[in-house]
């Protein structure tokens, strides 16, 4: 009986889940389109994000230990969750120097200033790219083409998207159908064999994935199976009114950086709702801008942008979409 | 773990309040002669509780004792010489069914043996049977549901005392005027729901209603939502939809005392543990030392860092095993110095997966940071003083943040404002 006692205030217990696992949970989910991207693409897929992800857990390191001198807390793995999700952003052919440029931007600007984990408003991840996006605009476009693995990796052989060419053909006066002709079929598409950036690509993949995290409970269904739902719908009725100006529905989820901004972009915890009426609305808003980007906007493509849009409405849909409170509805007897 | 008789110890301390409401007021001196079952301390005001000697012997002293929540209690204590208890208790386990006494002696009776809720709240149970005027009481729900996990005692209950436990029900039932109860039991004690589903076809309006496991549904809200749909107002009791709830553990207590004259004297504690060599279910006086019931089950483990009066989720640390076991003590849990401390707190990464734990409908994570910075207005307007304390919130957060912790802070404080409201 000479135990000294610790004593605290309950509960005495806690679950399983923290947040290392959770981040190590989604590193984990990103395995299979990350071998996706290394089949397709070859070495330089391996070096882009071998670049991103040291650069990004260095850039927090730095950040934390000579500016903010603070304890560090690369070890939480959020830091290397932002650089696997910059590098299947970009083209695996990207110069290394401007993936350290978006490292910079994603982690040291996007996160850290704004206080580091928990606290920046934004995706890094996708600050980091459309900043490489606006500010590299020809490096950052120029897809390299699956090819099979191999070695090469700045000399790669480079083509446009499927929304690309889908975009630049309607513009020109090209009927779909044409246009569809062009492009890999919808089951190439679905295992990814097309141009885009290194992580995008592969639909299978990325849903094998996602349905890891919503089965490990890491993501729920309400963010990726709306903005999937919006756009085909969305894209559905712009298809059904004219099949000849407007791409199929299912084109539109297999290309550019839908499935992987449904699953694994929109769903970062920090950047989006918290209760699931919120998470719905939000994936509404990204469904929609989306189209609205892909079909009448400048770019051929529009996730990121959108998702960043709609990442500035969650503070709002924070406060104003409330869980429903218990005992709320019924009146004192 | 079948319920064990503990042989009586050879000391008891009796702390005065056992209860939620005012203590109760000495009614021996030191140097007095009591029997088991003797009052020691009449309940003084509305809202209080009579104790009563759980032993035969000699009053040694009366002064304040730390008791199981921290805090020094004024206290009986009682030297044990033999049991012999006092005229008009029947202590023998044969069960008697007919109800005999009126709904007002029912009630007087449950006053006069210092009945309270052994559920946790520890709520003087005459009071919960008299229908206030100008409310209406068409059912009676009986909480089946252990409270907290690693809690056992009402199990028991409902598989060794069944039909005590019914016919405590029907008592109950009298009291309140009412023809319809429903005993709530978890999907994960189905022996207990075959054994009260098969006697309660000998007793008038009892059905046994099995619910999905779910934490925390022993939530008396919670528990009237999952058996009958209807949801208790915010800020506002059972009553107001029409129900009274009552634990297992108290209709057996309601039984011994009306059909048996028996006041509360003893009650089931659970003492388990991970590394706890013998865990069991132990039958024990009121009064008892911890340390005794830990000596029961094999003793402390080497490695004891933090040992819980009640549950994991809900309990209280001690800091001493030399207190009392009181009519609110369920359980005594030793967890292993490796689970007795609190992880490392991490940034909120806003996952919500506290609002999604929350039964209350309420978001912890804003409520927890209301009280950090003091914003208590915005901390009233988002309805803290609808938690429960449950701490589903805090266990599920991936951050480990301490939610709990800052909520009780917050809730205590808006208490306090609107008390200072009201009064003005």
């Amino acid at each position: 009986m000479n135990n000294i006692l610790n004593v605290s205030p309950s509960p005495h217990q806690a679950g399983s889940e923290t947040t290392r696992k959770l981040m190590y949970g989604v590193v984990f989910a990103l395995v299979p389109a990350m071998a996706a991207s290394v089949y397709y693409f070859g070495l330089g897929a391996i070096i882009v994000t071998l670049t991103s992800v040291i650069s990004c857990v260095a850039v927090e390191y730095l950040v934390q230990k000579f500016i903010l001198k603070t304890k560090t807390s690369v070890s939480d793995g959020s830091a290397i969750v932002t650089g696997l999700l910059l590098a299947f952003n970009v083209p695996s052919n990207l110069p290394l120097y401007i993936i350290i440029i978006g490292a910079i931007i994603s982690v040291g600007v996007a996160k850290m200033t704004f206080g580091g984990l928990g606290n920046n408003p934004f995706n890094p991840a996708l600050v980091g790219r459309v900043f490489l996006l606006i500010s590299f605009p020809v490096k950052m476009t120029s897809w390299p083409v699956p090819s099979g693995f191999k070695t090469g990796y700045l000399d790669a052989v480079t083509g446009a998207t499927p929304l690309g060419i889908m975009g630049e053909g309607l513009k020109n006066g090209e009927s779909v159908s044409a246009l569809m002709d062009k492009i890999p079929s919808h089951l190439q598409m679905f295992y990814g064999y097309m141009g885009g950036s290194m992580g995008e690509v592969a639909a299978a993949a990325l849903i094998l994935g996602g349905l890891y995290m919503i089965w490990k409970k890491i993501i729920t269904w309400h963010i990726p199976v709306t903005i999937l739902l919006t756009v085909a719908l969305f894209t559905g009725i712009l298809w059904f009114a004219d099949p000849d100006k407007f791409a199929d529905p299912i084109f539109h989820i297999l290309t550019g950086g839908l499935m992987l901004g449904a699953f694994f972009m929109a769903t970062d915890y920090v950047t989006s709702p918290m209760t699931p009426k919120g998470m719905v609305i939000y994936g509404v808003g990204i469904g929609v801008i989306t189209v609205l980007i892909r079909t009448w906007g400048a770019y051929p493509e529009g996730v990121s942008f959108a998702i960043l849009i709609m990442n500035a409405f969650v503070p709002l849909l924070n406060l104003y979409i409330k869980p429903r409170r218990f005992g709320k509805e019924v009146k004192h007897g | 773990m079948p319920v064990v008789v503990l042989p009586v110890p050879a000391s008891v301390t009796i702390p005065v309040s056992q209860h939620i409401g005012a203590p109760a007021v000495p009614a021996v001196a030191k140097g007095d002669v009591v029997k088991t079952g003797q009052v020691i301390a009449t309940a003084k005001g509305f809202v209080s509780a009579n104790i009563h000697s759980s032993v035969s012997g000699k009053v040694s002293k009366i002064e304040p004792v730390i008791d199981t929540t921290g805090y020094k209690q004024m206290a009986v204590v009682i030297d044990v010489e033999g049991d012999e208890w006092i005229e008009g208790i029947d202590r023998s386990t044969d069960l008697v069914r007919k109800v005999t006494l009126s709904r007002e002696q029912i009630v007087e009776r449950c006053l006069q043996c210092g009945i309270v809720g052994l559920g946790g709240a520890t709520f003087p149970t005459n009071i919960k049977m008299t229908v206030p005027a100008g409310k209406t009481c068409d059912m009676l729900i009986i909480n089946g549901v252990e409270c907290e996990p690693y809690l056992t005692s009402d199990h028991r209950l409902m598989i060794e005392k069944g039909e005590e436990v019914l016919t405590g029900a029907s008592i109950i039932m009298k009291a309140l005027g009412v023809t319809k109860a429903v005993i709530g039991i978890e999907a994960n004690k189905p022996d207990a729901i075959i054994n009260l589903a098969e006697l309660s076809k000998n007793f008038d309006g009892i059905t046994v209603q099995p619910l999905k496991v779910r934490y925390p549904q022993g939530g008396e809200k919670q528990l009237i939502k999952a058996c009958t749909g209807r949801e208790v107002p915010s800020g506002g009791l059972p009553l107001d939809v029409n129900i009274v709830v009552q634990n297992v553990g108290t209709a057996f207590a309601v039984y011994e005392a009306v059909q048996k004259n028996k006041p509360l004297i003893e009650r089931v504690v659970t003492v388990t543990g991970k590394k706890v060599k013998e865990p069991g279910n132990f039958m024990v006086r009121i009064g008892t030392p911890v340390t005794k019931l830990i000596e029961a089950a094999g003793g402390m483990p080497d490695d004891t860092g933090k040992i819980v009066n009640g549950g994991p989720m809900m309990g209280k640390a001690l800091a001493l095993t030399d207190v009392p076991v009181t009519k609110g003590t369920s359980g005594i849990i030793l967890f292993p110095e490796e689970e007795s401390r609190r992880e490392e707190i991490m940034p909120c990464i806003r996952c919500g997966k506290c609002s999604s734990a929350c039964a209350m409908g309420l978001e912890p994570w804003l409520l927890s940071v209301a009280a950090e910075k003091t914003m208590y207005e915005k901390a009233e307007a988002e309805k803290i003083t609808d938690c429960m304390e449950c701490g589903a919130c805090a266990y599920t957060c991936p951050a480990r943040r301490p939610l709990l912790d800052y909520i009780r802070l917050g809730k205590a404080t808006v208490m306090r404002k609107i008390r200072e409201r009201n009064t003005k």
